[in-house]
């Protein structure tokens, strides 16, 4: 049988050399995507080995840095949730982290691994890009609307490591999130949604989590119908196994009228 | 590597990236943990890593290095049941049983962390856990009344 390497690094900058320097290697944090398409073989290429992050102690955490808060990339969904500094200034990520699988997914999923994995499902990318939120690496920072750049591709390099998550202090954002229950559910559409920056920001309906700019630009108008009538034009969504195209892009209509509406009664 | 699994020190020699699920079943003889989807859906794997409950499909056995894991084989005490476990037995909240250690383990873990608990507190507590026998009233209510 093929048998993966298991490296658990010592600290930060020795992952960051172990990752540089181990061909075929993979970074593994809560493994709540990473081990199951491990155990189903369904990586390509197969990795060689997995590196271990999830124990770093510099890439956990929730932190007040200036204007910002920080959030370590293997912090945990729970830990997140339970965090005051989220819970004052970033209630729509609790929101959406709470959407996130039950409890045994969220003691595991971290900002990190949904990053990386970059599945246009991911549950808390579009309340990044609604946040404007920044990635920083272990060598720059990337700001969230140029880190996905095709279906599940990122703008990460070969030998790059996502090590935390800024967002700003002060900005309102609304969340909703459609599924079949409400638990455990992979998401049919997900939404973020601010009114002052205008950002609509959506997932599942298109290859990448996307912002739908037509719609921007119609609130920057304060044109909420326009809005509504652009979004439709904004997304590019499927047919597949959870959902159709038709019904994605009347339900992202309907969850964004939704939506500015509760953004403009939390102002 | 070592861990504790139910108070004892265990090892395992292999590759820290296996499942801890497959570890726990074919190395170190726990076969209380049952596998059912192998993609954290369903929570039949559940297991307590010290003392938050996780899918052990999704943990490589590395990562529980000098860490407490808690299986359904740890819960009683020598040969005494829980309350938890007397209450699933009275009240009939098993049928084919492949969901139950895992449903135990999360209702432990949902019962040492709340106060007073609503069977909506329950359901959400346990939404990562599926009954294929769609047992659920009777599991709701098993652990409503171990709930002070």
């Amino acid at each position: 049988m093929h048998e993966v390497t298991y490296i658990r690094p010592r600290n930060l900058a020795d992952a960051v050399r172990l990752y540089r320097t181990t061909p075929g290697c993979r970074p593994l944090a809560g493994g709540t995507d990473l081990m199951v398409m491990l155990h189903a073989r369904t990586l390509r290429p197969e990795p060689e080995a997995v590196l271990d992050l999830w124990s770093l102690a510099e890439l956990k955490g929730v932190r007040r840095a200036g204007d910002m808060v920080e959030i370590g990339a293997a912090e945990s969904y729970t830990g997140i949730i339970a965090s005051r500094d989220v819970q004052q200034h970033l209630p729509a990520l609790a929101a959406a982290a709470r959407t996130i699988g039950a409890a045994q997914i969220q003691n595991r999923g971290t900002l990190g691994g949904n990053l990386a994995n970059a599945s246009p499902a991911g549950d808390t990318l579009p309340v990044l890009l609604a946040y404007d939120a920044v990635v920083v690496t272990d060598r720059r920072s990337i700001p969230i609307d140029r880190f996905f750049t095709g279906y599940r591709k990122t703008a990460l390099q070969a030998d790059e490591l996502i090590t935390a998550v800024r967002f700003p202090l002060d900005r309102q954002v609304a969340f909703r999130k459609v599924g079949t229950r409400a638990a455990q559910a992979i998401s049919k559409i997900v939404m973020a949604v601010s009114r002052s920056p205008a950002r609509v920001a959506i997932g599942s309906v298109a290859e990448v989590p996307l912002r739908a700019r037509r719609a921007e630009a119609a609130l920057e108008r304060n044109d909420v119908d326009g809005a509504i009538a652009a979004v439709a034009e904004d997304i590019r969504p499927i047919d597949d196994v959870r959902s159709t195209a038709a019904y994605r892009r009347q339900v992202t209509q309907s969850v964004l009228r939704e939506l500015l509406e509760d953004v403009r009664g939390a102002r | 590597m070592r861990f504790t699994l139910n108070g004892q020190a265990v090892s395992f020699e292999g590759s820290g990236a296996r499942r801890l699920l497959d570890v726990l079943r074919e190395e170190l003889g726990a076969t209380g943990t049952k596998e059912g989807c192998g993609e954290g859906e369903c929570g039949a794997c559940s297991v307590l890593i010290d003392g938050e409950v996780v899918d052990s499909c999704l943990v490589a056995v590395g990562q529980v290095e000098g860490r407490e894991v808690t299986t359904v084989e740890g819960l009683a005490d020598g040969g005494r049941l829980t309350a938890l476990q007397q209450a699933f037995i009275e009240r009939g909240a098993a049928q084919c049983g492949i969901c139950t250690p895992g449903m135990l383990l999360a209702a432990h873990v949902l019962l040492q962390q709340a106060g007073r608990l609503t069977a909506d507190d329950v359901r959400e507590g346990l939404a990562g856990n599926l009954c294929r026998c769609t047992g659920y009233t009777k599991i709701i209510d098993a652990v409503l009344s171990c709930t002070k």
